[in-house]
Order: C-alpha cells, then sequence, then structure tokens
C-alpha cells in the first residue's frame, strides 16, 4: 500500500451486474459541436424552480444567465449556445414531465457573454465568495442527484465537516464519462477538490474509485502523491458502489443515519463532473453550461463519451452518433440501474445527465413477473438492510403503516432488489410507490 | 417519435435468473442423490420417482388449466423430493396419492408457487403417514445395491432409527455412503452433500438453515442421546447421519417459499428444525421427528419473518 492509498471497507450487499463499459471506457471526450436549437429546462436540480429572466425575442449569450430564483436551495440557469429565444414555455422533460424551458435558437456565432472572465485564484477568495461564485454558476450535483452544490458547502456550524469524498466509483453499468475525465483531466478535479475543502474549511480530501478503473487510479495517484491531506481510496467494484451512503461507508466507516445527511457523520461528497464545474467557475469564471455524457448501448452506431451543451436535445445525438431506431427498444437518460426510460427522443440534455442509452431487447429487463418465491435475494442484496419483498407486499396492499414500519422511506433505489429477483418483480418501483403513499398519508 | 420504445421503471437490466431456472437448480442439486438411490434400491427407485414426479406435473397442469407439464419446474421438484422421502417400491397408487395431494392442497389450494405455507412434499408425505402408515411401515427394504433389475421386495429390513440394536446394525461408514434399508433420498449422506455443492454455488442456500438444523441435531444427539451409539460424539453424528436429517437440512427446510428471508430468521428456523427433530427422536413416540419438524417450523415462517426485519442502514440508536 502506497502513502495516498487508503484501507477501505466493504459494505454489505449489493449486486455485480455486467460492466458494459468497454465500448467506450478507453474513447477520448470529443466535443460535441453546439446545436442549432437548445431548449434549457428552468428546473434541472432539486429544489425551487428558477423564473425565467429572458423572454422569446431576446438577444442571449452563451453564460448568460436565463433563469434565477431568489430561494436558497436553487441555483441560476444559464444560456448554453448564443441566439435569440424563441419561445419560453413547457416542454418536455427527462423526468417525464412538461416543465417550463427556454428555447433558444443559434445564431451560429457561439460567442460568449462578456462578464465570463476568470474569478481568480483559489489562494485569494474566501469560503463565502467560493459558495457565490459556485452557485453563481449553477453548479449542481452531476452524478445525477442535481442537488445545489453550494447548499452542501454550507454545513450548519455545529456540524464541522472533516473529510470530502470526490466520488469517482461510477458504478453504473455502461457509463465511463467520469472514468474518462479522471484520466483526462485529473488536475482540475484534485483543484476542485481543494475548492471544496477550502470552503468547508475540512482537513481531508479522498478521491474514491472503482477498482475496474485501474487507469484513473494511477493518474490520480500520480498526481496526489506529494498531496499530506489528500488520499486516493480505490474501491471494490461493486453496485451500488457510488451511492452516498456506501461511498461514505467504505472510505470512513461511517453510517450516515437514516433521514439524516453526509454532513450528520462529518463528510461532504461530489462527483468527478462536479468537482471540475467548480474549478471552471473559478478559473475561467465558467458558468454549468455542459456536461460530459456516455451515449452508449447495443443501439447506438457510434458510442462515445460526448462534452456536449445544456440544452441539447437527446434527437440530435442521436442522429449525429447514429441509432437502431427499429431495434432499440429502451432509451434510457442516465445508467440503466437507476435512468429514466423515455418515450420521446424530443427531450433535452440537462444538468444532471450522465448517459443516454440506446438498448436493445437482448439487454433489458422487460420480463414479467410471477408471484413472489421468498427466496430472500432481495433480502441478500439491499445495501441499506431493507426486506424489499415485505414492503413492496405492503404497497401492493395499500398498507401504508407496514411499508413504514419496513423502513420504505430508506430505501435508495438502487435497484439492486429488483435486480436480483427471480421472479422478475419490480420491487423497486413498488417500494417508490410504498413511499408516494407513506409521504401521502404524512401530508394529510 | 419512436413506436418501439418502451417506458418501464429502473432497474433497466436484470440477472438471467428466472423462477424456472431456480427449480432446475434444485433438480440438478438431487441428480447425486436420485442416480445413488437408483443404485442402491434398483429399478423400483426409479419407477416411484417417475410416478410422483409425473402425477405431479399432471396435477399442476390440471390445477393451472394450462398444458405445460414442465411449467415453472416447481412440480417436478415436489414430485423429485417427494420420492426420496419414501420406501422404494411402494404401490404405485400410494405413489400417486401422495404426489397428488402435495401439489393439489399442499400447493395449489393456497394459490400456487409462492404462496404455499407448508413444503408440498412434507405434505404429500404427512398425507401417507396418515392414511397408509401400514404401508409405508412395511416396506424397508434390504438394498441390492447395483443390481438395477432385481425385485428387492423379497426381504425387508429395519431403518437404524428404530430402535438401539437397529442402530448398532449399521456403521457410520454405511450412513455416510448410504448402503442400508430407508427412504430412497436419506440413505445417502454424501449423495445429497455432493448435490448441495451446487445449491451453494448457484447461491440458492445458504449456510444459516441447513448449517444451524445440523448443528442443533449433533450437539442434542450428543449430550442428550444418552451415548446409545458406542459413546455421545458417535451418538451425536448417527443422529445427523441416520434417517432425513441430511435431507431435510440440505433440501426441504431451505424450500425458499417455506423458509423465512431474514439472516437471523433462517438461523432461529433451522434452530427450530433440528430441536424439533431430535425432541421427537429423543422423546415422541415416533423414530423420527425431521418432517414433522420442518412443517411446524414452516408454520412459524411468518411470525419468525416478522420479529427478526434487521437493523435499517444508520439506525440512529435511541439514547434518551
Amino acid at each position: 500500500m502506497s502513502d495516498s492509498d487508503m484501507k477501505v471497507s466493504i459494505f454489505k450487499g449489493g449486486v455485480h451486474p455486467a460492466h458494459s463499459k468497454r465500448t467506450t471506457e478507453s474513447v477520448a471526450i470529443t466535443k460535441f459541436s453546439p446545436p442549432q436549437k437548445a431548449v434549457i429546462p428552468l428546473q434541472q436540480h432539486i429544489g425551487a424552480p428558477c423564473e425565467a429572466k429572458v423572454k422569446a425575442g431576446d438577444k442571449v449569450k452563451i453564460g448568460q444567465k436565463i433563469g434565477d430564483s431568489e430561494s436558497f436551495v436553487s441555483v441560476p440557469i444559464h444560456a448554453s449556445i448564443s441566439g435569440e429565444v424563441e419561445s419560453v414555455g413547457p416542454y418536455n422533460h427527462p423526468l417525464g414531465k412538461q416543465v417550463e424551458a427556454v428555447t433558444i435558437a443559434s445564431d451560429g456565432a457561439d460567442s460568449w457573454h462578456d462578464d465570463i472572465k476568470p474569478l481568480g485564484e483559489l489562494e485569494d477568495l474566501s469560503p463565502e465568495k467560493l459558495r457565490e461564485i459556485i452557485r453563481e454558476a449553477g453548479i449542481v450535483g452531476m452524478g445525477g442527484a442535481t442537488f445545489p452544490a453550494h447548499v452542501k458547502l454550507k454545513p450548519p456550524e455545529e456540524k464541522p465537516i472533516d473529510t470530502v469524498i470526490i466520488n469517482g466509483a461510477e458504478c453504473e453499468p455502461y457509463l465511463t464519462g467520469d472514468h474518462r475525465l479522471m484520466v483526462e483531466r485529473p488536475e482540475d478535479i484534485i483543484y476542485g477538490l481543494k475548492i471544496m475543502m477550502k470552503a468547508l474549511e475540512a482537513e481531508n480530501g479522498v478521491i474514491g474509485i472503482e477498482k475496474n478503473k485501474p487507469d484513473a487510479i494511477k493518474t490520480m495517484q500520480e498526481l496526489v502523491k506529494d498531496e499530506t491531506h489528500i488520499k486516493v481510496a480505490p474501491l471494490p467494484t461493486k453496485y451500488p458502489q457510488g451511492a452516498e451512503k456506501m461511498l461514505i461507508y467504505s472510505i470512513t466507516k461511517r453510517e450516515v443515519p437514516s433521514g439524516g445527511l453526509p454532513l450528520d457523520v462529518g463528510v461532504v461528497n461530489h462527483n468527478v463532473g462536479t468537482a471540475i464545474a467548480m474549478t471552471e467557475a473559478l478559473r475561467e469564471g465558467k458558468p454549468l453550461v455542459e456536461r460530459v455524457l456516455t451515449v452508449t448501448g447495443s443501439g447506438i452506431k457510434q458510442p462515445a463519451n460526448l462534452k456536449i451543451r445544456i440544452g441539447t436535445l437527446v434527437k440530435d445525438v442521436l442522429e449525429v452518433q447514429g441509432w437502431h431506431e427499429e431495434t432499440t427498444r429502451k432509451l434510457i437518460i442516465g445508467g440503466p440501474m437507476m435512468g429514466l426510460s423515455q418515450t420521446s427522443v424530443d427531450v433535452p440534455v440537462i444538468r444532471g445527465t450522465s448517459g443516454i442509452l440506446a438498448l436493445t431487447d437482448e439487454e433489458v429487463n422487460l420480463g414479467e413477473s410471477v408471484d413472489c418465491i421468498n427466496c430472500g435475494k432481495c433480502v441478500d442484496v439491499c445495501p441499506v438492510y431493507l426486506v424489499p419483498t415485505f414492503i413492496a407486499k405492503a404497497a401492493d396492499r395499500q398498507m401504508v403503516e407496514r411499508a413504514e414500519r419496513f423502513n420504505a422511506l430508506d430505501c435508495i433505489e438502487c435497484g439492486c432488489c429488483a435486480f436480483g429477483c427471480p421472479a422478475g418483480i419490480p420491487l423497486t418501483l413498488k417500494i417508490r410507490e410504498a413511499k408516494a403513499q407513506i409521504n401521502e398519508k404524512r401530508k394529510s | 417519435m419512436s413506436g418501439n420504445l418502451v417506458s418501464t421503471s429502473s432497474p433497466h437490466i436484470k440477472t438471467e435468473e428466472t423462477v424456472r431456472s431456480v427449480m432446475v437448480d434444485v433438480l440438478i442439486a438431487l441428480f447425486p442423490v436420485a442416480v445413488v438411490s437408483v443404485a442402491i434400491f434398483g429399478y423400483h427407485a426409479l419407477v416411484t420417482m417417475i410416478i410422483s414426479i409425473i402425477v405431479a406435473m399432471v396435477t399442476e397442469a390440471a390445477c393451472k388449466r394450462k398444458f405445460d407439464l414442465f411449467g415453472d419446474g416447481s412440480a417436478a421438484v415436489t414430485g423429485l423430493l417427494l420420492a426420496m422421502t419414501l420406501p422404494p417400491a411402494l404401490p404405485w397408487w400410494v405413489i400417486a396419492s401422495g404426489s397428488f395431494f402435495a401439489i393439489a392442497i399442499g400447493k395449489m389450494a393456497f394459490g400456487g408457487t409462492g404462496n404455499n405455507i407448508f413444503n408440498p412434499a412434507l405434505v404429500g408425505r404427512a398425507l401417507l403417514v396418515a392414511s397408509w402408515g401400514g404401508i409405508l411401515a412395511d416396506k424397508w427394504y434390504f438394498p441390492q445395491p447395483f443390481e438395477f433389475g432385481v425385485d428387492i421386495t423379497g426381504t425387508t429390513a429395519a431403518t437404524p432409527l428404530m430402535g438401539e440394536t437397529e442402530a448398532m446394525g449399521v456403521t457410520l461408514e454405511q450412513l455416510f455412503i448410504g448402503n442400508m434399508a430407508g427412504s430412497m433420498g436419506e440413505t445417502s449422506a454424501l449423495a445429497l452433500l455432493v448435490g448441495s455443492i451446487w445449491l451453494f454455488y448457484k447461491k440458492q442456500i445458504d449456510w444459516r438453515i441447513p448449517g444451524s438444523f445440523i448443528l442443533i441435531v449433533f450437539l442434542m444427539g450428543a449430550l442428550l442421546g444418552g451415548g446409545m451409539y458406542h459413546d455421545h460424539l458417535t451418538t451425536g453424528l448417527f443422529h445427523v447421519l441416520a434417517g432425513g436429517v441430511m435431507l431435510g437440512a440440505l433440501f426441504m427446510a431451505t424450500d425458499m417459499v417455506t423458509s423465512p428471508v431474514t439472516p437471523l430468521g433462517k438461523i432461529i428456523f433451522g434452530v427450530g428444525c433440528g430441536f424439533l427433530t431430535m425432541a421427537i427422536r429423543l422423546y415422541g413416540t415416533l423414530p423420527e421427528g425431521v418432517f414433522f419438524a420442518i412443517l411446524i417450523m414452516n408454520g412459524l415462517v411468518p411470525l419468525i419473518d416478522h420479529f427478526t426485519v434487521p437493523r435499517k442502514f444508520g439506525e440512529v440508536k435511541s439514547n434518551a
């Protein structure tokens, strides 16, 4: 074990799906051309939606704020291409509903807004200023959770943070964007980690990477070998290693309390993409107008890792990369374990979009379900120690209190239970239903 | 717009495993003991298995009104397991009745695969004991190893659990290999262990139920068996290897449908099975208690599961 390595613990439960990463894991990130039309939803984060700050006919430039909110748990939205606002109104959203969005028609100039300029170096900026820059840049958790990043960087006084963890686990099959970022832009990730450590006044930084990415581990280790407070943690390859609670447990052996947050155990964690976004916000003054995602699956002709503008429509991506429309059975935004399947290709890439997967019949689960045979495999794989089959049965019978007693609300929706169910029961879906029933009851 | 796209909830991928593949794993694991029973008891064993399996599959297909004999494979498993609990060379109608009852009442009456409370094969066996106990008790034939065509029904023999004298009539080695009188699938501990390796390897069972079951039988046999078989230690081993403990612990108590799902519940279930088995053997009137022990514990499964729900991740300790 080298100095920069650290000992990790293995969380209980979890599954080993086929990685399906080989097609894109060694493919360098390429730039996807700015689209002719960008559709930018005014809500791409958890928290209060933004109010539009532009109207149809307005001229906008890249990086210009087009939406903002007064609320603390919210971040502004920026134009990702230059051109003219075509309309402001409801548009398809990956979450499956219509959301207010600003549609911009490109002027082809691809010119940046005048205010976009470097904001300084880390040494010169106070924690307060750092948080402000990060908020103004619209940075959210880019692993898919999309929680506003600045909020996580301002924990309550009584809960000091000692460790910042960079999540480079990328445990979802098929996805390789984070992997490529760690190989191609390791300095920016370390710099982003230092921004977080300064903002939180935290002493330690750890980069957690699954062992199925040896080149990323090596690159990062090389870079931190002279750092005294930053270490690399090679993690066992097991899904859902990248789930917040599992990641924190593996690295610190601390259990995030049920219903609590990482900060309750002195930890804040962020995705590698988020770290890079923070670095760019500081050094270039660049808000979150583009991200890296993986386009792959048997239905894609040219799988790739793309650096792509927010608001690019999925249909444009599919057109350029090519796809087998006839044989694609599921179009998924995100990874295959937790992503959202789409029925329309007319949906924009948003800040939380880590992948676009076109999966064929051979790859996806469309199986029918039969009655539970009580095998208990869902119990064995649940990383938060629930009994999924009991919660699912309670949900079927609308037994809300029973589902609550079985801790349905603690489910992290990782999908392990349904992945391993021989009876093909959509356990994760049923637990989501149980959660909805419980929340409904609490409201009334 | 793409007409081929379907939208369902995550996860979008799944293991290849199905209920059918699980049942096929059990059938594969039963193969060694089936072969050994034919080797020991000849064609009678084969005929018993065939009758039991076919009646089970036909009964299930008839109950479902669906002409799919193999179905999810669970009827074949029940039929084969029932055959394993029977003496070789029973009258065909006794076998058929047991198999019919196992599926029709033991399983389908509860709602089919996954919904039954009691192990169907054991329900079938219980019916046979209750209805034709005399016939069953009469049919413990002397083994004729590797004589496939020989009619074994000429000589009956005692089974080791019948009493002290009978127990002393077999060696531990015999008990382990299985060359003795007994139920078809119970005599060879070796074949059962070999078959169960497949189930452990495919993660269809874990150590908890069989381990705790066998351990309790051994401990109670050694401590309370009075050293009946040579000495205390060998008496413990005798109780593990004689009768239905190995078949029960590895293949019956581990039946997924009728055993607990929680890790702690599995241990409690195994301990209960072991305890009741030995209580019946040592203090009851029946020579053998494995199957009633498992059936009784089957009935307690919902209760056991209810009280053994695991601690959730990050459970906040109440330090009021």
